[in-house]
């Protein structure tokens, strides 16, 4: 809501600087967002005198001026038939922006330089005036900016209004919050006076007003104005309307807008003879029936759409815009005001569908003053009467099938200081409502009965009246103090403490943690390959979504972390550790809530290492990244983590060959691969890399949530390699699984030394080193206990996996 | 003869000490131990001695002999690996080391957890909820009915009628407030969406929102506690101002501006030369929103707050540009 100061200055005197009365406004809770001076463009028009005129040499309607502004002489080439020598007159530097949005700039007009220009009353905004230059008093001295000179300013604030505050939505309403702050406690705005002269026609005689939909429509009242003369508005009025950015249309359109600013009812004016059968009927519309509004657009109505109608048509969609059928043509004589309370609901679905958010639909939707109708009603229909010449018929029509009405609200005062923390008495706070019109009256020592304004419609229990108590004593005056806390704490859940741990040890491995959107682009899974029965293609669709790219809710963190790295190799950027932990959305239909899963995923690409003088470059593989993963499920006591081959089908984004499921106690928890070339190619990635994502909704109940020590061994330990010759085929996990099966008890490790394939190991076999590390908790062990068991152990292997020893 | 040697082996440590170069010690080595060396006669003329001391006296020269050549082995050792060092074998220890490679936290994590860790330590605890939620806990349950103009404050994206991605993280009060009983203290993180996208905003933020219920709350308590907080993760120089304001689930319900941070209210960019930043909103439970929970409004009080982790990181790591959280930018992700 902007407000421009010497029109609020009409309703409440006062004068506060403009600062202070941002400031108490936007402490009061009206929040001054953008301060502006309104004729701020007049610092470069300058009073000049013109001191010579010489004839254009190329254009009989333009003569060249030389004006002093002040100090030195500028050319200026101008147009006006007043100019002459020795008058004085607005000039526009060069670099001025007139309001009508003309930058002023130094040009050659027709062959002649004119390094600004000179200014008639209207161009300047400053009067109705244009046709000619406007005559300045020969007392004001050269060069002086023209607000200056003849002393012009004015304010202008825009408020941000929070929408429980349609009361301020209007010059009047403003007004009323500033009277407190400026001492006029009690005594009310200055309202307009209206003095209606009416003719001796009775309004009843020429119209009707029918309300079909009272639900919707509670009240509609109406005057009818005749003999009018439609025409530009008086300077005064149109004046008003620019101050705050308004664009003057006619005098009739002028006047309702101009009353709704002042009082917050919006009006509107029907050219009455176009009303067929010269009658109003407030109806719903036809479903799918087609109407043409003012701004020229066809809208198709639905049946609960309020609609005003005449006599066969609608003529206006009721509280949101007017009919292109029966606006006010410059022929129109006889005008019907219309000045109605519409259902804030009915209006907000009506203007949301039409997508037509309009000054009255905004004001509707959140509530006018039911019992405001009649003033502004009034309002409008004198100033038609003055200033369009109108007569007004005899008396209203004010159909009001359903009465508003208001109770009141019963305030203890012990009650209020103890929610808000204050100490005020009772006259206080009885003091602090009626300042800004409540009714207030004592019941009991402790207790207020106190009726709200009828345009306060935000105002209904007890709570809304301690937050005006409070707003008006000023929040920052109450006393900040501590609430009593008992010593009951519960300790962050287990989920919230390992996310927070996954994340430490992610860095701790050399990650840093990336948060994308948790949208992705619609054709994600296709740039995935995903078969067409993989569950992340159970995809939950955004209606209104910002862009193509972030159109559906991501079910895997993949993507985001593969468009990390593009962007990142675009930047030069090409090794890599990035990690992300975040939710993935599996949908369950658009109209259940999808399944919000928790997922770790990383990536790796580019060097093992960074860079340096020690070593020459390598670049990471696959068993860095697995690596990793191991050490997390490692540090979480998860020992029973497989990593085993996968159906191709289930991880399509990466290498056949060089992909694991990663299962723990037999449950399927994640993946880790290299990244397909397809699907590199896709996402424009010219480097290998190295990705895993796994389920930590799942991981997360699986981690021991305590830690058990294990007694440190007293006595050494003794080692043994063994080397095997195995088919190609053969794993090296399966061995390692199979002997831990054995349960060999002094078997304390086993790990793999190496594996080798070609000469001398014959083709399609390869070798395997292991070192199996034996201890007892009990002796040191004897070679010949050691060698007992690992004779037992080797041919345990070479029979299970069909493998021989080396020649 | 026993003195005599023992007399031998204390000199030559003596001399030993002293020496502080290669050619000393090898002429100290000689001089004891050499074909001509004093302990090399003494063995030598052993056989001079009376028969009964020959044993002991050969023990005791060969006991000596070892001790010197290790000292003397040891002492040379010693000088060059001293000498090396100074030589042209030392490293040039400008260069870099091995680099280490400790990954980085994102911005918002750290500023979740420091916002967490002040209200974990006035006994809030943590609390999580839905991404995607319900009409009802996103809007009605937090008084904002269908159709109400106060559904404009927020632009919500929309899965169908009733699914909505959640626009504040207000919800987890009213799923908190189902499955407790007060008294309730709480903070509850987590990404937010709203259908917005521009230099200021972005689609999915995050915010941390707080609730306190208990019989005997107050506004002060309220101002009381985000005083706390604002003084631990600013400073205590930078004051509070708390605004009337709208939310429908508060009333009363107040923005808190807080003392520009970059200029000390001076005035600068950052805070549009008003000297105050606007960091928070918060405000007293809405009787409304107790009633949808089951709560006695006659017993119960308490008050609400969130607050934007974005804004809170930009503020205090100088971010000048919201999008940069979101766009895992590694040049970026790698300061923090």
């Amino acid at each position: 809501m902007k407000i421009s100061l010497n029109w609020l200055k009409q309703y409440i005197p006062f004068d506060m600087p403009a600062a202070e009365l941002a400031d108490r406004l936007t402490m009061a809770g009206l929040e001054v967002e953008i301060v502006t001076e309104r004729f701020e463009y007049l610092d470069t028009v300058v009073v000049g005198k013109i001191t010579d005129i010489r004839s254009h040499p190329d254009a009989d309607k333009l003569r060249v001026c030389t004006v002093d502004v002040g100090g030195k002489t500028l050319a200026i080439v101008c147009g006006a038939p007043n100019a002459a020598p020795g008058m004085k007159t607005p000039c526009a530097l060069p670099g001025t922006v007139l309001p009508g949005g003309l930058a002023i700039k130094k040009s050659t007009i027709r062959g002649e330089t004119s390094s600004g220009m000179l200014c008639s009353e209207a161009e300047l905004e400053l009067g109705p005036d244009r046709s000619g230059l406007k005559v300045l008093d020969n007392e004001l001295a050269e060069g002086t900016p023209l607000n200056q000179a003849l002393a012009i300013s004015d304010t202008v604030f825009e408020i941000g209004l929070t929408p429980n505050r349609p009361d301020c939505l209007s010059f009047i309403g403003i007004a009323r919050e500033i009277a407190p702050m400026v001492g006029r406690i009690g005594r009310p705005v200055t309202l307009p006076a209206i003095t209606l002269t009416e003719s001796s026609d009775r309004i009843e005689n020429f119209t009707s007003v029918a309300i079909d939909a009272p639900d919707l429509c509670p009240r509609y009242a109406a005057r009818l104005v005749t003999d009018i003369t439609v025409a530009p508005s008086p300077f005064w009025l149109q004046d008003r309307l620019l101050s705050i950015g308004l664009k003057p249309v006619n005098n009739i359109v002028d006047i309702t807008n101009f009353v709704m600013l002042e009082t917050g009812q919006p009006l509107h004016a029907f050219d009455f003879d176009v009303l067929a059968e010269n009658r109003i009927v407030v109806r719903t519309a036809k479903d799918g029936e087609p109407f043409k509004t003012l701004d020229g657009k066809e809208r198709i109505l639905t049946d609960d759409t309020l609609m005003i109608c005449d006599g066969e048509k609608p003529v206006a969609v009721a509280g949101v815009m007017g009919g292109l059928n029966s606006e006010i043509e410059n022929t129109t004589t006889r005008v019907l005001i219309e000045s109605a309370y519409f259902n804030p609901i009915s209006i907000r679905k009506t203007a949301k569908r039409l997508a037509l958010n309009t000054d009255a639909s905004h004001r509707f939707e959140r509530g006018v003053d039911p019992e405001g109708t009649i003033t502004a009603l009034n309002r409008a229909a004198w100033l038609m009467a003055e200033i369009s010449g109108g007569k007004l018929a005899r008396g209203i029509i004010d159909e009001y099938p359903v009465p508003s009405s208001v109770s009141p609200i019963s305030l203890s005062t012990a009650k209020t200081n103890a929610y808000l923390g204050t100490a005020l008495s009772r006259e206080e706070m009885a003091e602090y409502l009626a300042s800004v019109e409540f009714k207030v009256e004592t019941v009991d020592p402790d207790t207020l009965s106190v009726l709200r304004p009828t345009f306060r419609v935000d105002v209904s229990r007890p709570e809304d009246l301690m937050e005006e108590v409070a707003r008006l004593w000023g929040y920052n005056n109450i006393k900040t103090t501590f609430p009593k806390i008992s010593g009951v704490t519960n300790l962050p859940s287990q989920s919230v403490k390992l996310k927070e741990k996954i994340k430490d040890l992610m860095t701790g491995y050399g990650f840093s943690e990336s948060i994308s959107y948790s949208f992705m682009a619609k054709d994600a899974c296709d740039r995935l390959n995903l078969a067409e029965t993989d569950h992340r293609r159970n995809i939950l669709d955004i209606l209104n979504p910002i862009s193509e790219e972030l159109a559906v809710m991501r079910t895997t963190l993949i993507p985001g972390l593969l468009e990390a790295m593009r962007k990142n190799l675009s930047h030069q950027i090409k090794t890599l550790r990035l990690f992300e932990l975040g939710k993935i959305f599996i949908s369950n239909g658009q109209d259940r809530q999808p399944t919000e899963t928790e997922m770790l995923a990383g990536l790796w690409t580019g060097d093992r290492q960074e860079i340096t003088w020690h070593d020459k470059p390598e670049t990471c593989d696959f068993f860095d990244l697995k690596g990793v993963v191991e050490d997390l499920f490692h540090h979480f006591d998860l020992s029973n983590a497989v990593f085993s081959k996968i159906d191709p089908l289930m991880c399509p984004f990466t290498r056949p060959g060089r992909t694991a499921r990663i299962l723990i106690n037999d449950e399927a928890i994640g993946i880790i691969g290299e990244v397909a070339p397809d699907i590199l190619a896709t996402f424009n990635l010219r480097q290998p890399a190295f990705i895993f994502e796994i389920n930590a909704t799942r991981l997360m109940p699986l981690i021991p949530d305590t830690k058990t020590f294990t007694p440190i061994p007293k006595f050494p330990f003794t080692d043994r390699d063994i080397t095997l010759i195995v088919d190609n085929h053969i794993q090296a996990g399966d061995i390692l699984d199979n002997v831990r099966l054995f349960k060999e008890n002094l078997m304390e490790d086993i790990r793999v030394l190496d594996v080798y394939s070609g000469e001398p190991i014959p083709a399609g076999k390869k070798s395997i080193s292991l070192r199996v590390v034996y201890r007892s908790f009990m002796e040191t062990l004897s070679d010949q206990q050691v060698n007992g068991v690992h004779q037992q152990l080797t041919n345990r292997i070479i029979e299970e996996f069909n493998a021989t020893l080396p020649a | 003869m026993e003195t005599h040697i023992d007399q031998i082996k204390a000199e030559a440590v003596d001399e030993l000490k002293a020496a502080d170069d290669i050619e000393q010690i090898k002429s100290l080595s000689v001089k004891y131990l050499g074909r001509k060396g004093l302990v090399t006669l003494f063995l030598r003329n052993i056989s001079q001695l009376p028969p009964d001391q020959r044993p002991a006296a050969g023990k005791q020269a060969n006991i000596v002999k070892k001790a010197l050549e290790s000292a003397f082995e040891t002492a040379l050792a010693e000088i060059s690996a001293r000498k090396t060092d100074t030589g042209s074998d030392a490293l040039d220890v400008s260069l870099p080391g091995r680099p280490a490679c400790q990954g980085t936290l994102h911005p918002i994590t750290h500023i979740t957890r420091q916002i967490c860790a002040i209200f974990g330590r006035m006994g809030f605890d943590i609390a999580e909820g839905p991404e995607i939620e319900t009409d009802y806990y996103n809007f009605e349950a937090l008084n904002i009915p269908k159709n109400h103009p106060a559904r404009d404050m927020q632009d919500t994206f929309y899965v169908s009628d009733n699914i909505v991605l959640r626009t504040h993280t207000s919800p987890i009060q009213v799923h908190v407030m189902e499955q407790n009983a007060p008294p309730i203290r709480i903070v509850a993180p987590g990404k937010v969406y709203r259908c917005d996208s521009d230099l200021t905003h972005t689609p999915m933020f995050h915010q941390v929102e707080g609730l306190l219920v208990d019989e005997k709350v107050s506004f002060g308590d309220l101002k009381g506690v985000l005083q706390a907080f604002v003084h631990e993760i600013f400073d205590e120089q930078i004051s509070l101002r708390f605004r009337p304001s709208f939310f429908p689930f508060t009333e009363p319900s107040a923005e808190v501006d807080i003392l520009c941070v970059m200029c000390r209210g001076k005035g600068c960019k950052v805070c549009s030369n008003t000297g105050w930043l606007e960091v928070l909103g918060c405000g007293m439970v809405h009787p409304a929103v107790f009633e949808n929970v089951g709560y006695d409004t006659s017993r119960f009080q308490g008050f609400a707050f969130g607050m934007g982790v974005e804004r809170l990181a930009m503020l205090k790591y100088g971010i000048n540009d919201l999008r940069m959280f979101f766009e895992s930018d590694y040049r970026f992700l790698r300061q923090f």
